[in-house]
């Protein structure tokens, strides 16, 4: 039991839930965009799972991590347009559409997978990129500044987006059409464009979330996010619809998996009890989000669908 | 007043599947005048003016605007043509400050920005112009309705809007805001301005108006001005018919108190105290009105009586003497007590529920509907058809979707399941909001004809003309107290909006 609490291991759980971290983060933030503008996505965690696959195809194929994870954010992307086809410019009721997006994601990566590589193959991992300077730091260098690139691009996106949010134009438009569609539209900002992007960047970032997943690993297998983009929702809610909020969700998620982990491998955890500890996150967010229900207004106009008459 | 024409709206014709909204319509505004459009419910109103601001193209007919046609497809053409609304739900963000929601939709700003310092500088100096006081860096949730108002009108003036229509802008705010806005409103025509004003209350409609048209069903029933108007006869043009606008009251003995309520607190949505110890009676064959501005704890009191609502310990509520704190709503409504909410299609009606099946809503239970555990629909059929002839409700069958009615047919329906079977206690809440005025000169009789038969009413409106002209006696409530309770013979709309606004003059 005391094994856990060295430096070492501390520092290298910190540092794996980081890492675990970065997928939510990224897929969370994509999601708090979409949701600010008023359109709830629930196929988020079906996008992960298309555009893990083909990153990983990709990569297999060419050994190009950035062009897989280039790749991550252009399926991404495709899928976004089908969504906004589909809810913005259809109107269709969010929370189906996006079960059916799930759906499409699950069951196509696992075809393709099945068709065009059929039996898992290591692929090339994102390497860590240790920053100068400050990954000499003790202790805390290890633990935050020896990471991948997808990683580090994840949490900078947290002030970016806020900042967005908060400061631009765009921003405003967003944050006006998730609030009150009909007053946006009434001055002149178009509500199915701004909703559209919305849903362009949000489907952008659970693509990269896909690749960050899949590249970590280097591996790919049917099914591979296990639901990881209904968690990323729910730290929407988590969060507070801002992008901090997403961000110590997903920190807190990926830490409390990370010592799970660690302790299944120490064996602190009997091996009866593992499947339960591995509940723990979920059970956390859960709890979290009970305890914080009804203190934050979400979005007023999120899951309904805009027109005119 | 000049007498340049500034918009001109001719012969417009505006056909939707089996209803003609408009029909060849001809309205026009000159440059610094107010020119109201006086309409009930579906008269064609808002077909027009959603026809000036681009959401509708006319069928027929064309728009002339500053001397030339005009091709307006969209809002934001409208707007950029110089023509600005306020509507009556304030298209406003809550979450966004005052800046940011007048910047909304102008690409004023440096690249991907909004430059909202100069947006501000820009409020801050047409305020002082125009008397319209607001903060540009607050966040809109924590404004007053007034102060809503005044940002909507600033979001026009902003945009330099020669042509300003100001969509039933008076239905939120007290007497002494009414004010204030036909302040503002006047310094913007003095600037010539035009302004399209739309209103049923018919006596600001005299006040502010330099000429008004009167709209019914799609046509035009009339020009008029207010010097050779008066409310009756603007009733008369908008119904069709003679109105009477304030029902006889002949005078009724009154009884025993049958609606007690003493010291009565209640907690309101957001947690804090809406109600704060409140305590009146209401007597048989008597209406108390209660006044005030929405939400100064209205709501919450009728859900309280009504048993909706809990209220805070130490409050007594009684019904024909007997403690009711105990008693859920079921058994209230057993005791005689009846309740017209004031959200007619949330808490009401059952929208999707066919009329008749709203009829017995609340006591489809009763032996007589019910043979053996199941509907006698037979039973259920005489009832209800004897109820929509005796409450003249307009409906092509009892089987109708009650959503398909219009809201005073609606509302109808339900102010004859609640008197049916004459109840000891009505709380009437909001009556006859958004009602036309044939079923508001209706349901004003139904009360009155409820009074004299001995029930105890509750009338709870922001209308205060309908609070005066109903009540006996008139509460008036401001931020969950009740500031004064006073008889209706000696009250005067003036004295009775000064409290409304919380304004207690020392008596005596």
């Amino acid at each position: 039991m005391s094994d856990f609490f060295t430096m070492s291991i501390l520092v290298a759980t910190v540092a794996s839930g980081i890492r675990l971290a970065t997928p939510y983060l990224l897929a969370g933030l994509g999601e708090t965009v979409g949701q600010k503008s008023g359109v709830l996505n629930l196929g988020v965690d079906g996008v992960m799972q298309l555009s893990a696959f083909f990153a990983y195809w990709t990569v297999l194929e060419t050994d190009n991590l950035f062009l897989g994870s280039i790749v991550g954010v252009v399926v991404g992307i495709v899928m976004g347009v089908v969504y906004a086809v589909v809810t913005v410019v259809f109107q269709a009721q969010q929370g189906i559409s996006g079960i059916g997006i799930f759906l499409f994601g699950l069951g196509f990566s696992d075809l393709m997978f099945r068709r065009q590589v059929g039996t898992p193959r290591p692929a090339n991992q994102l390497p860590e990129l240790p920053i100068p300077i400050l990954s000499d730091i003790p202790v805390v260098g290890e633990a935050l500044f020896e990471h991948s690139a997808l990683t580090y691009l994840a949490f900078a996106m947290v002030p970016l987006l806020a900042f967005m949010l908060r400061s631009t134009t765009f921003g405003m438009n967003i944050r006006a059409v998730g609030e009150n569609p009909q007053a946006a539209d009434s001055l002149g900002v178009s509500v199915a464009w701004t909703r559209t992007f919305a849903i362009l960047i949000g489907n952008a970032m659970a693509g990269l979330a896909g690749a960050a997943l899949v590249l970590e690993l280097g591996i790919f297998q049917p099914n591979l996010t296990a639901g990881l983009g209904f968690i990323a929702v729910a730290l929407v809610y988590f969060g507070a619809w801002r992008p901090a909020g997403v961000m110590s969700g997903a920190l807190l998620y990926g830490l409390v998996a990370a010592v799970v982990l660690q302790w299944k491998a120490q064996g602190i955890i009997p091996r009866g009890a593992s499947d339960i500890a591995a509940m723990a996150p979920a059970v956390l967010t859960i709890l979290a989000l009970v305890i914080l229900a009804g203190r934050v207004q979400a979005p007023s106009a999120l899951t309904r669908p805009f027109s005119r008459h | 007043m000049s007498d340049q024409v500034m918009l001109e709206m001719r012969g417009i014709t505006k056909r939707f599947p089996g209803v003609i909204a408009n029909e060849d319509v001809d309205f026009d505004v000159r440059a610094g005048e107010v020119h109201t459009l006086l309409g009930e419910n579906g008269a064609g109103k808002s077909t027009l003016m959603k026809i000036l601001f681009g959401l509708y193209q006319p069928d027929e007919g064309e728009v002339i605007w500053q001397g030339s046609p005009a091709e307006i497809a969209s809002p934001s053409q409208a707007i950029e043509a110089g023509i600005g609304m306020v509507h009556q739900h304030f298209m406003l963000v809550p979450t966004l400050t005052v800046a940011e929601n007048v910047a909304l939709g102008l690409n004023s700003g440096r690249g991907p920005f909004t430059d909202l310092d100069a947006v501000s500088d820009r409020i801050r100096q047409i305020s002082d112009q125009h008397g319209l006081a607001v903060e540009p860096s607050v966040d809109v949730w924590r404004l007053s309705v007034g102060e809503r108002q005044r940002v909507e009108i600033m979001k026009a003036i902003y945009r330099d809007a020669q042509l300003l229509v100001l969509d039933e802008p008076t239905a939120v705010l007290t007497p002494q805001e009414v004010d204030d806005l036909f302040e503002i409103l006047r310094r913007m025509t003095d600037e010539g301005r035009g302004l399209i004003f739309i209103s049923h209350k018919l006596h600001e409609v005299m006040a502010l108006s330099d000429r008004i048209t009167v709209l019914r069903n799609g046509r035009v029933s009339g020009h008029t001005t207010p010097a050779e108007a008066s409310r009756e006869k603007l009733a008369e043009m908008m119904v069709g018919r003679a109105v009477k606008l304030t029902p006889d009251r002949p005078p009724v003995a009154t009884g025993s108190p049958r609606l007690e309520v003493r010291s009565l607190s209640v907690q309101g949505d957001r947690g804090t105290r809406a109600v704060d110890d409140i305590t009146f009676e209401v007597k048989g064959g008597e209406i108390l009105g209660i006044a005030g501005v929405s939400g100064n704890g209205q709501r919450e009191i009728a859900e309280a009586i009504a048993g909706l609502r809990a209220p805070l310990p130490g409050s007594h509520i009684s019904l024909d003497g007997q403690d009711v704190a105990a008693l859920k709503t079921k058994e209230r409504r057993n005791m005689g007590l009846a309740y017209v909410p004031e959200e007619r299609m949330k808490d009401g009606a059952v929208a999707d529920f066919s009329v008749s099946e709203n009829l017995i809503l609340v006591n489809h239970d009763q032996e007589e509907f019910m043979s053996s555990g199941l509907f006698n629909f037979d039973a259920i059929r005489r009832h209800c058809t004897e109820l929509v002839e005796r409450f003249a409700v307009k409906t092509p069958t009892i089987d109708t979707p009650t959503s398909s009615l219009s809201g005073g047919n609606i509302q109808k329906v339900i102010i004859a399941r609640e008197l049916t079977g004459d109840p000891g206690v009505l709380i009437a809440s909001q009556p006859t909001r958004g009602v036309d005025i044939g079923s508001a000169e209706y349901i004003h009789e139904q009360l009155i004809a409820q009074r004299e038969k001995g029930t105890a009413t509750l009338l709870i409106s922001e209308d205060l003309d309908e609070v005066l002209g109903l009540s006996d006696r008139i509460a008036v409530v401001f931020e969950g107290r009740i500031v004064a309770i006073v008889d209706a013979e000696d009250a005067t709309r003036e004295a009775i909006g000064l409290l409304m606004a919380g304004v207690v003059e020392p008596t005596g």
